[in-house]
């Protein structure tokens, strides 16, 4: 292992770890902007978090504790998953133990404690947003693992820095596959994020909701980490579609600590436009009805069979 | 390194040692402790015995031997290879665990009295193992229906509840259809030789329709033991009538002897499959996964949820076979290679965890008398062990690194992603497509397992008397944590595994995967760049970060916590009933797949006094299939119904006709 690897795995931890609540506050900042509201501070949800830290806890008397270490372990998963995804660097030594399909399990990991958190009090919304939650998750695990796949049959590898590596380097190609798993990726991302039009992040309305009731009966330091770990997941999945379709300014190959500086700006300015995207998406659609939520993200599951498809038609 | 001098006859003396502890328990057949506190644990002792010699002897040379036993003329051939010997692996090990949870399972009567179930229990383990050593067709159908029988008797141990008798007699129908199968497939494999050993069927050579015929044969009967769709009718319902221990053991080793006898069948009596023989067990093996999970993910009892999973994973190996046998067609051996670790390692998995898990539901049953899931929950504070050990179970089973499950699905979907090499267009397109699939039956099995161990083990408990479950005794937990450190140990340490698998994939395959140059630690199952999956670092790096984060909070806050009546948006006056209930969670997957479901709903309506909402979820198959077979079959009996008379003179003339008739014919 080189030094600049375990620099590169190291800052691109602590980017994530940094600036994923930062990323959200740009996400919600934009949102009011677009809807002619004066927008929250930035940094609102840090505030949010330190204020939840210091809070005492509140535990629910027939909670097992499953529902104590939930917050840890799919905070944990979503600070591993930081560590595979290529965000500022193709040289991470963490990703020889964990490929692409590795990174899709750190997810359903995740998403399986969330929701046997949520079943773990025995509320009506609890049970309610754990089967919503699964619902979800099981149209949009394979839809993502379809598109990391027409990536990886691409480049002959499951290993995302690789991937990710072959794509910036090649002349600027254009794969019609890449544009079909475009918009599944996309469709993944705002469900899986818990956005309009699947779940509302703003909302408290109770039957329809789905992330916030999972999280229902969390309190202090344990909703700290879940809103953390929901931070770090958007923002993962920002990574993911930069590593798939915008791989262009990642330090590569032969890139030394100056490649590495660059491309610290050049995820800023990916992660401005893409929060800017997401909000317009979100302000611009209406919330699905939850009946609905299959149709979507079956047509995401489609749409990324449909670029396998067209991969394999066009055999490029 | 221990070194048997012949590890056939110790095998073979193990099987026997089976068979004189099923007799044995007929000496006292109503002493529990007879049965239950030596007979039973000595059974697992056994299975220990078997499965250290199994792997000891895994990459030694084939040993066979012919037995002095048997109808004249027709001696028992025995042999060992490393195929026999990883499944007598598989049936060393879960039944190790299996038989030790029995030990302490069988506490109180059953139906049948615990002796003669001592009898038939090791007897079916004892035929099991003799599947796996048979080296000509009759010893193999002789294992193979003594293992049909025993298990037959063992699925109607309540034999007084006419749903089990009706259970057990669809059972031992496709078995026999089955049965059916397999012989004619010996049949055509002997070639005209009418030497009925596998040392000649080797060295048969059959002309390709006839190869097809014996491969599509076997395929049949082997699927109809092993739950294929649409052969998959009796596993849902045999499974779960079956005491919890049998469940186990049903699911987790017997459908593997149908494994087994495909891949004998296919890549040792046959030699060389054609390509496209493997598109049938793939689509038929997809199509089962998919169809499996579906209704897995609708069901209300625990037993047979866990019955439908093992018909989505016995169709994920199928799918894992098939592929094989593409690749290897096409000449692509070492792809083949691949596949088929995959499909083996998931053959191994499955044991382990679906024992495990049939196992957690024995010890709710015995606890609450329960397994409709509408009245569990909230068992994890009232059975902690079963509950943990359950956990573990089910989270192998929903394919979650880095326990065993994930691997499996890992190398198969790596198998899948090579698909497109291979050099037939059309196949070549279609093949990734089925990456897709197992992606989502492995997403959709996530979700069952949710359901499954949520509603049991999660919640407030849904009916009073569940405050007064108890966690399992001694022997079941250390039965349970048997499966679980193997379901631990087969996900952690893959790269061995698979390094043992090679050499089971290098005997039937001929071609071995290139052995790429990497750490014990890191799973390389092509090339390094290609991809790479390290289960030990992955758990390292897992822990370490939940670990730091614990210690931070603590550190940097404070771990203050009080206990309060759960918030619920402020609602109040919380009570159990107003959980999801297992046919809510059932609720998305019969709306999205309500093709392959018949749903028969009563709804109430506003004015009923006493409202009640019942779902009936039915087989689709079922229905368009087996209805119309059975009234086909029906009509056609009515109609040749007027030769019974019923006389028995009629009957001596029918006899005289046929003689005279043969006679005719032959002179």
């Amino acid at each position: 292992m080189k030094p600049i690897e375990i620099v590169t795995q190291a800052l691109e931890l602590i980017a994530a770890l940094a600036a994923a609540p930062l990323f959200l506050g740009w996400v919600n900042r934009c949102r009011a902007w677009l809807q002619n509201r004066r927008a929250p501070s930035l940094w609102l949800p840090y505030r949010g978090i330190r204020k939840l830290f210091h809070k005492d806890a509140v535990i629910a008397e027939n909670a097992s504790a499953v529902f104590r270490a939930a917050p840890y372990i799919v905070f944990g998963a979503m600070v591993v998953a930081a560590g595979i995804i290529p965000s500022m660097g193709t040289r991470l030594p963490f990703t020889a133990a964990a490929d692409a399909i590795a990174l899709v399990g750190l997810l359903a990991v995740a998403r399986v404690f969330l929701s046997l958190a949520a079943m773990d009090i025995g509320t009506a919304f609890g049970t309610l947003g754990a089967r919503r939650e699964m619902m979800v998750g099981f149209l949009a695990e394979p839809a993502l693992l379809m598109v990391i796949f027409v990536a990886s049959l691409i480049s002959a590898t499951t290993a995302l820095p690789a991937i990710t590596e072959n794509l910036a380097t090649q002349a600027l190609g254009l794969y019609p596959s890449l544009a079909f798993t475009a918009v599944a990726f996309t469709l993944v991302m705002l469900a899986e994020n818990a956005r309009i039009p699947i779940d509302n992040p703003a909302t408290h309305l109770e039957l329809t909701m789905i992330h916030e009731a999972l999280v229902l009966e969390y309190s202090a330091r344990h909703l700290a980490l879940m809103e953390w770990a929901a931070a770090l997941k958007l923002f993962n999945y920002a990574c993911i579609g930069f590593a798939l379709f915008l791989p262009w300014g990642v330090s590569t190959g032969s890139g030394g600590p100056l490649a590495l500086a660059a491309s610290i700006p050049v995820l800023a300015v990916k992660l401005t436009v893409a929060g800017a995207a997401l909000a317009l998406i979100e302000t611009l659609s209406a919330k699905l009805r939850v009946f609905r939520a299959p149709e979507f993200l079956a047509t995401a599951f489609l749409f990324a069979v449909l670029g396998l498809l067209v991969h394999l038609l066009l055999g490029g | 390194m221990l070194q048997f001098e012949s590890s056939l006859s110790v095998c073979l003396a193990l099987m026997a040692l089976w068979g004189l502890i099923g007799l044995a328990g007929l000496l006292r057949p109503a002493s529990l402790r007879l049965v239950g506190k030596t007979l039973f644990p000595l059974g697992a002792l056994c299975g220990v015995a078997l499965a250290v010699v199994a792997a000891v002897t895994l990459s030694t040379a084939p040993e066979e031997a012919v037995l002095p036993v048997g109808l004249p003329d027709l001696p028992m051939h025995v042999r060992r290879d490393a195929l026999s010997s990883l499944f007598l692996l598989i049936l060393g090990t879960a039944s190790a665990g299996i038989s030790v949870f029995a030990a302490g399972y069988f506490r109180r009567g059953h139906g049948t009295s615990a002796g003669l179930m001592c009898l038939q229990y090791h007897l079916f383990l004892a035929s099991m193992g003799l599947v796996l050593l048979a080296n000509d067709a009759y010893t193999f159908m002789v294992a193979w229906e003594t293992m049909a029988l025993s298990s037959y008797f063992l699925v109607t141990t309540e034999h007084g509840i006419a749903e089990i008798r009706r259970a057990g007699f669809l059972y031992l129908l496709i078995a026999h259809v089955g049965a059916i199968g397999i012989l004619l497939s010996f049949g055509v494999l002997q070639g005209g030789s009418w030497q009925f050993t596998f040392e000649a069927m080797r060295h048969a050579h059959l002309a390709p329709p006839w190869a097809a015929a014996a491969f599509f044969l076997a395929l049949f009967g082997f699927g109809a033991k092993a739950g294929l769709v649409p052969l998959h009718v009796w596993l849902p319902e045999a499974h779960p009538a079956a005491p919890s221990p049998v469940s186990a053991l049903m699911s987790g080793v017997m459908l593997k002897t149908a494994i087994y006898g495909v891949l004998r069948v296919g890549f040792d009596l046959l030699g060389t499959p054609q390509w496209w023989w493997g598109l049938v067990p793939l689509a038929v093996g997809l199509f089962s996964a998919l169809y499996g999970v579906v209704f897995a993910a609708v069901q209300t009892d625990m037993k047979r949820l866990l019955a439908w999973s093992s018909i989505e994973n016995i169709g994920i190996i199928f799918a894992g076979i098939g592929l094989a046998i593409v690749f290897n067609g096409v000449g692509m051996r070492s792809l083949g290679a691949l596949a088929l670790i995959a499909a083996l390692y998931h053959s191994l998995n499955h044991a382990l965890m679906k024992s495990l898990l049939f196992l957690g539901t024995g010890a709710v049953l015995h606890s609450t008398g329960e397994r409709n899931l509408g009245r569990l929950g909230g068992l994890i504070h009232r059975m902690p062990w079963v509950a943990w050990l359950t956990l573990v179970g089910a989270l192998a089973m929903s394919g979650l690194p880095p326990l065993n499950g994930f691997v499996s699905e890992w190398l198969l979907l790596q198998s899948f992603l090579f698909a497109q090499d291979v050099p037939r267009t059309f196949v070549s397109m279609m093949l990734p497509l089925g990456a897709a699939l197992v992606a989502l039956a492995a997403a959709l099995a996530a979700y069952v397992m949710v359901k499954f161990f949520g509603v049991i083990f999660l919640g407030q408990p849904r009916e009073p008397g569940l405050a007064r479950a108890r966690d399992a005794g001694v022997l079941e937990r250390l039965g349970l944590l048997w499966l679980a450190a193997g379901c631990v140990a087969l996900g952690l340490l893959p790269t061995q595994v698979v390094a043992s698998l090679r050499i089971v994939v290098q005997q039937l395959n001929g071609a071995v995967l290139p052995n790429a140059a990497a750490p014990w630690w890191l799973l390389v199952p092509l090339a390094p760049g290609r991809a790479s999956y390290s289960a030990p670092v992955f758990l390292v790096a897992l822990a370490a970060i939940v670990a730091l984060s614990v210690f931070a909070v603590r550190l940097v806050y404070h771990r203050r916590a009080r206990r309060a009546p759960a918030w619920d948006c402020g609602f109040g006056a919380l009570s159990a009933r107003m959980q999801d209930t297992a046919e809510g969670f059932g609720q998305p997957i019969r709306h999205i797949f309500g093709g392959l479901l018949v749903v028969k709903r009563e709804l109430p309506s506003p004015f009923d006094q006493a409202p009640s909402y019942r779902v009936v979820v039915g087989d689709r198959l079922w229905q368009s299939l087996y209805l119309p077979m059975g009234t086909l079959v029906q009509r056609i009996a009515e109609a040749f119904a007027w030769l019974q008379q019923g006389r028995i003179a009629t009957y001596l003339l029918y006899s005289f006709i046929t003689l005279v008739v043969l006679l005719a014919l032959m002179l």
